[in-house]
């Protein structure tokens, strides 16, 4: 992003997480609320970043491990003759699919208590900044229409 | 067309003073059947773009059937089959020769080549100034409150106020379609403000505002509270207090029960299939002030519906469900899933056949449902036996049209007002006596 940009940037998805990440803007005369709003911002964005880094990396390692100990109880190489990677069917794929959901519930769990808890922590913050902007504002105005 | 023929001729057969009903409501419908048919368009192009869009009414649990399927591997020919009729023509009595339906229909099925849209790709690659753009905010604000989806909530409303066994009020009608709508409006924005990191992990919602950084999660906080608040006032004061609860209670529903429910267990589709259920109850309280038991029934085929059309759809999602963490029957239970579609594809007959005996509509429903009712059963018994794509996709496509002709049958098999008045039940009772009379 230029240096000369008084607002945030977001970038294009994360090839690990899917996630969007955000360059935030630090205004020299930063005061406490926006402060913690930035950081706990920056938090949850580094949280779900190695959340789902890590959880979509499991899903494709297992993914393979189990496409590759299916075609081997079936006979079959991982590559065909054209060199074409082999795939199971989407009804094989199924097993695999129920199994991951089962085994990730509890951390999903987890995650969504927190990402619940971050979201509306983040949110409120922004709230409290926009309406002491807007006061400040208004104050300034005044001010100015008093001069 | 053949769907156009019948709105022609049902409507020539109905008497003036009900014209204005059957013409507003047969509009209505071919406006949803146009969703249909554009959105069902939209998807072939957006899989070629490898793009993915909007979604479905608070109501339903399905979270956006239709450009779920852009997942599986696509076919234009699945759009050609279905023929889908032109833009809309506003006084659908223009369409009046079958030759002019045909050229029409020729010219939709030019109108399908795909465009694919390279550029696009590239520009979701770069980085973005999260600034707030002013002239896009109408698009983004539709895209936050799925808005197609919202106006098939709409429609379901009103398909429940037209059966109403009321005189038509039009000023009635339309608040509560437009508070329906804000409703809507308000819990498919708080839906998506709650599930950020997981529509982005997502083919099918990646490209949302929220996700995609066009509003701040503030900004989409006050949206919905700008349309859920008004909208239900709207509905509480100016149509009735019972519809306005029923409101509130069916965003509560969708956003604090629905919502979270789907990653916890698999509850959450029977959930979602009352939330799909409480819109036309709500048009039919609209009409009359009271939960009758033709509310319910109405209610009762919508719930029922809800089955085949979110089952089949889930069906071919399964893998961004399981790696998302969503807990979808099609993953955990996949032939609960199944015998669930086919049970309610079986309880749909059975609604219609108790349409007539609760004096919604004469005994022709049944009978001229029974076609389309036996004709969903038969995909499901197919999904239900075969368990595989095709089935699953064929199910999910009948259930997109099933459902509007289906309350189009029943609208056109209305027990009309004036019938059961003439039942001696006044005494001489005039004909403006008889339109006259308003409902609490």
């Amino acid at each position: 992003p230029p240096a000369h940009s008084h607002s945030d940037w977001i970038g294009p998805p994360d090839k690990l997480s899917n996630l969007r990440p955000v360059i935030f803007y630090v205004p020299p005369e930063e005061s406490a609320l926006e402060r913690r709003l930035r950081e706990a911002r920056q938090e949850a964005q580094a949280s779900n970043q190695r959340f789902w880094a890590r959880h979509n990396r499991a899903f494709r390692q297992e993914k393979e491990e189990f496409i590759y100990s299916r075609l081997k109880a079936k006979g079959l190489e991982m590559r065909d003759e054209s060199g074409q990677k082999a795939t199971l069917n989407a009804e094989e794929m199924a097993d695999f699919y129920k199994d991951f959901l089962s085994k990730n519930l509890k951390k999903h769990l987890q995650y969504n208590r927190d990402w619940y808890k971050r979201n509306f922590r983040i949110t409120f913050l922004m709230g409290q900044v926009a309406l002491v902007r807007a006061l400040r504002w208004l104050r300034r105005r005044k001010k100015n229409v008093e001069q | 067309g053949l769907f156009l023929w019948h709105l022609r001729n049902t409507g020539a057969q109905k008497i003036p003073c009900r014209f204005v009903r059957l013409y507003h409501v047969a509009s209505s419908r071919l406006i949803t059947f146009q969703y249909f048919n554009f959105l069902k368009r939209m998807y072939v192009t957006q899989c070629n773009k490898d793009l993915s869009q909007r979604a479905k009414p608070k109501s339903d649990s399905i979270v956006s059937p239709f450009h779920e399927l852009h997942q599986l591997d696509h076919e234009k020919k699945v759009v050609h089959k279905i023929s889908p009729v032109s833009p809309i023509h506003h006084s659908w009595s223009e369409m009046s020769s079958r030759n002019e339906l045909t050229e029409m229909k020729s010219a939709a099925e030019t109108e399908d080549s795909v465009i694919p849209v390279g550029g696009e790709c590239k520009e979701d690659r770069q980085w973005k100034e999260m600034k707030l753009q002013l002239d896009d905010l109408p698009g983004i604000l539709a895209r936050l409150s799925k808005i197609k989806l919202t106006a098939l909530v709409v429609s379901t409303a009103s398909a429940g106020f037209a059966m109403a066994p009321v005189p038509f009020e039009l000023t009635c009608f339309l608040l509560a379609s437009l508070g329906t709508g804000l409703a809507s409006c308000a819990a498919n924005s708080i839906n998506q403000f709650f599930e950020v990191p997981f529509d982005s992990n997502m083919n099918r919602t990646k490209n949302r505002p929220l996700v995609r950084g066009q509003i701040s999660p503030l900004l989409a906080v006050c949206f919905a509270a700008s349309c859920g608040i008004p909208g239900i006032a709207l509905l509480t004061l100016g149509v009735n207090p019972l519809t306005g609860a029923l409101g509130a209670f069916n965003i509560f529903l969708y956003t604090c029960c629905y919502t979270p429910l789907k990653r916890m267990s698999i509850a959450n589709t029977w959930v979602g299939a009352v939330v799909g259920a409480i819109p036309p109850i709500m048009g039919w309280t609209a009409a009359t002030g009271s939960l009758d038991a033709g509310a319910l029934l109405l209610g009762g085929i919508l719930y029922s519906w809800q089955f085949p059309h979110f089952n089949a759809l889930s069906w071919g999602l399964r893998e961004d469900y399981s790696r998302g963490g969503y807990c979808m029957m099609s993953v955990t239970h996949p032939g609960l899933c199944r015998r669930v579609a086919l049970r309610h594809c079986l309880a749909l007959i059975g609604l219609s056949t108790v349409a007539p005996v609760l004096n919604i509509t004469t005994w022709t429903f049944p009978i001229i449902s029974l076609p389309i009712n036996l004709y969903i059963s038969y995909l499901g018994f197919r999904f239900y036996r075969d368990a595989d794509r095709s089935s699953s996709r064929k199910l999910f496509f009948c259930s997109l049209w099933h459902l509007p002709m289906l309350l189009l049958v029943m609208f056109t098999c209305k027990k009309s007002v004036l019938e059961k008045e003439d039942k001696g039940d006044l005494p001489g009772g005039s004909h403006e006596m008889a339109m006259e009379i308003r409902l609490p």
